[in-house]
Parts: structure tokens; sequence; C-alpha cells
């Protein structure tokens, strides 16, 4: 006896559906399995005083995207466009001003 | 209510077998609708993921790194500094840190040479990441040999090979004792690369940093929550990668819904007048073509977030490796930790099954409620 469709199709997407709770457990599941590294990452990053992850070896301001100064990405000459990838993906520092009676940018 | 849920089996029965009439068509539509989502999902968990490890990773990143600039450009730490600082009220311990670049010729990739806090390595020794281990087939006990910037031949014997769960903020790392560095580079006696300082009163590390740059105005401080900030934005939704990638497939569905919502085809329109000519109601033609926007975006959208999911957490993210790894030689391999945000999760299925439903609906409307023979003869 053939199926309608609708029934089909409720049990295609209540598989579906499933799943997608099944995403939420896994990822619970997933978050303790890999607690422990996060850990240990953490640790080493206190220990050696690590201020950066090790994402992007290209250039030195993209190892270090946080301790950069703002010269270094155009550090080949002064019309130096941006030329390494990952350059271009990343952000420059988000470092507050702090001294806020000048506008100097570093 | 059984009446009801009979009826809209009925049409859902109804709207299926429409779709199969023009299955090519449809299962393309899913499959491209699906490739959206997975792409949307794909850049949304991922950088929420990273985002969230950088935090937890650098959440003990010393609380304020303090640089010399000469001509805005970073410089050495020269002797007194130190001192200097000291004095400042409030500083609680004081570091000067040892690290640089170092260009490896042979693989043409970058490493980080640094200097423990701690010390522990001995002379001729050095303990290297993960990704040097790979790249260079080091292990322990071997031997390896770096030219100096100066010309200078440097030979090392691995001691330890940094623990592979860590490779995502030690890929790169070349770790030595502190006479190595400096003979290595040249470093001067008493000169730092910069300093790490950690403050007795978090609240006083703004006040501490200000002092700092007034005590020494050739300096720059870097708070700790000014990195993390830097990692924030770096994969913030609104910049960057994340920007650039999701506008593309923001593009791609506003025109997927906007080819849908212009207008129904000559065999769509008189299909729609066949069935007001039979007896269907407005109403049940407009639930009908509802019912067909609703299943194929609400399909496309789970079946696209499950396998982004298993993309992102399950696979490492395959897709994004390339984007990541530029030109980089040393590429951290590492498994991010979930890190799912259910507001960002709701906001993909809002923006995606409703305004798609919404483009089926418009000119569904029209149709449904002209004359039946206006609409068969146009």
């Amino acid at each position: 006896m053939n199926s309608r469709p609708s029934a089909v199709v409720f049990t295609a997407v209540g598989l579906l559906a499933l799943a997608f709770g099944g995403v939420f457990v896994d990822a619970a599941w997933l978050s303790r399995q890999r607690a422990g590294d996060v850990s240990e990452m953490s640790a080493l990053a206190a220990r050696l005083g690590l201020t950066d992850l090790a994402l992007f070896t290209e250039a030195r301001y993209t190892r270090h995207p946080s301790q950069a100064d703002l010269h270094s990405a155009f550090q080949d000459h002064p019309l130096a466009l941006e030329h390494f990838p990952s350059g271009s993906l990343i952000t420059p520092p988000r470092h507050e001003i702090l001294v806020r009676a000048t506008a100097s940018p570093d | 209510m059984k009446f009801w849920l009979e009826r809209q089996r009925h049409l859902i029965d109804f709207t299926l077998a429409s779709l199969a009439r023009r299955k090519a068509k449809n299962l393309g539509l899913l499959a491209v609708f699906t490739l959206l989502v997975f792409v949307l999902a794909s850049v949304m968990l991922f950088s929420h993921a990273l985002r969230h490890e950088a935090a937890l990773v650098l959440k003990d990143s010393p609380e304020i790194v303090l640089q010399r600039l000469v001509a805005g450009r970073h410089d050495l730490i020269p002797p007194g500094y130190l001192d200097a600082i000291g004095r400042i009220r409030g500083v609680q311990n004081t570091q000067g840190r040892l690290w640089g670049y170092y260009y490896d010729s042979v693989v043409k990739a970058n490493y980080t040479f640094m200097v423990p806090p701690d010390g522990g390595i001995e002379k001729g020794t050095i303990v290297v990441g993960p990704a040097l281990e790979r790249e260079r087939g080091l292990a322990e006990n071997n031997g390896i040999s770096f030219r100096s910037y100066n010309g200078q031949l440097f030979s090392y014997t691995i001691a330890k090979v940094l623990p592979r769960p860590s490779e995502l903020v030690s890929a790169d790392l070349v770790l030595m004792n502190e006479a190595d560095f400096r003979a290595f580079f040249t470093y001067p006696e008493g000169h730092y690369t910069d300093i790490a300082l950690s403050v007795a009163n978090p609240l006083e590390v703004r006040n501490v940093a200000s002092k700092l740059a007034n005590i020494l105005p050739d300096s720059r401080p870097i708070l700790r929550e000014e990195v993390l900030r830097t990692y924030a934005s770096m994969f913030d939704w609104r910049e960057g990668l994340m920007l650039a990638l999701l506008s593309a497939a923001l593009l791609a569905f506003a025109i997927l819904a906007w080819e849908k919502a212009s207008g129904l085809s000559a065999e769509e329109k008189r299909e729609i007048g066949i069935l007001k000519a039979v007896g269907w109601e407005t109403g049940d033609v407009i639930k009908m073509k509802l019912w067909e926007g609703g299943l194929l975006s609400l399909t496309a959208f789970l079946l696209g977030f499950v396998a982004a999911y298993l993309q992102v957490f399950r696979f490492n993210a395959p897709l994004f490796e390339p984007v990541l790894k530029g030109w980089s030689v040393l590429y951290p391999r590492f498994e991010l930790v979930p890190a799912i945000d259910g507001l960002q999760v709701a906001t993909l299925f809002f923006f995606t099954v409703f305004p798609y439903m919404a483009a089926v609906l418009v000119p569904i409307w029209r149709a449904a409620v002209t004359d039946p023979d206006a609409v068969m003869r146009a």
C-alpha cells in the first residue's frame, strides 16, 4: 500500500527536526569532551603570557593582531597596499585612546 | 480539530503532487536554499565559536602589556623602564618579556621565538609547537639549526613538543633559554621586547595604564580587555571576513526571494485558475501555497543548519581552512568547542523561512483573488 505523500514528508521533516534537536545535545556533549583542551590552552596561555591565537602566521601583524602597531601592515613602503590574504580578513586592534586630550591614533 | 488536521493533510498531499510535477525545478530550489542556509549557518557557528574560545583561552593573558614606540613603530624596552614601572602604586608584578619573529627559509614559515617567563629551558635546547613538529618533521631529542639574521648558524636540541590540544595558541612557538634568545637575535643585555604587568586591584587597571602613559610618554599600554575586544571584533559578523561571506550569501538569498515574489509562471497561473474554477476557495489556494513555501523553507533550514554544524564542529571546518590559512605555511589543527547562540539561530530562522514564505505568498494572493477566467486567459 502506497503511503500518502504528506506522511512521507512529515516523517522526513520529523527526522530533520530530530537531527536539529540532536545538534544541541551533541554540542553540549562535545563541549564537555573538549573542555579539558580549552583548560590546557588557557593554562599554557597564562603560563607563557600569550596574548594572541596562532591562527594567521603569515605576517607579524596578523600573528599578533592585538599587539601590532598600525604601521606594520604597510611596512614595505608608504603606499603599500595590504597584500597578505589574512590581513584583509582581520580588523586593526581595538585599543582605546587612554590619553583623551590627544587625537593620536596609537 | 480532527477535520481541520485532515483538511490540512489533503492540502499538503495536493501541494506535494503539484511540486512533483516540476520536480527538477523544485529540487534545484531546495538545493540552492539549503546551500544558502548552510553558508550562513556555517559562518555564524564558526565565528561565534571562535570568539567564545578566544575569550576563554585569553582570559588569563597579561593584564597590561607595555610596549615602547619610536616614530610610531614598536621598539625595544631599554634598561630602567622596569624600575620606573615598579614604583607605580598598584602595580603588583612586572615581567620583561622576550619574544620575536623568525622567518625559516627552509619551509618559508614564520615562527614566534619566545623565552618563557618562568624559565625552565636548558641552554642549547628548545621546546617547539605542534605545527613545527609536523612541518619540519621534528621530534624530541632531534637536532635543528637556524641561521640568525646576522648569518650565524645556531643549533638546538628539541627538549619537548608542546601538547597538540594547545595548537591554537602554540602552533608556531619556539621556546628557548634567555641566553640563547639574546645570542640568536643579538638582543642587548637589559633590553626587552615588552613588559607584562599585573595589577593588584583589577578595577585600577585603567588608572595604572594612564599613569604608565604619563610616566613613559613613548610607551603604549595594551590592556587585556583590549586584547579580548580585538578578537571579539575580529570574528564579529558585522566586520571583515564574516561580513563579506554573509553579504554574499544574503544577496543570493535576496535574489532568490525576489525572483519568487516577482510573479508566477504561466503554468502556475493556469493551475490556480483551474483550482478556482472547480470550486477552491481563495483561502484554500493561499493555504496550499503557504504549505509549499513553508515545507520547502523549513526543510532547507533544518538540512542546511545540521550540515553546517557537522561541517564546523565534527569535520573541523575544512571549507574555511583555505580562507583562514592564506599564505601561511603553519596552520593550527584545532577542534572548536561548540558554542551555539540561540538568538542567532532564531534570527537565521526568521530571516530565511518567513521572508521566503512571504515571497511565495505575494504573487499567489494576487492570482487567487482574480477572476479564474481572467487568470487562465492571462
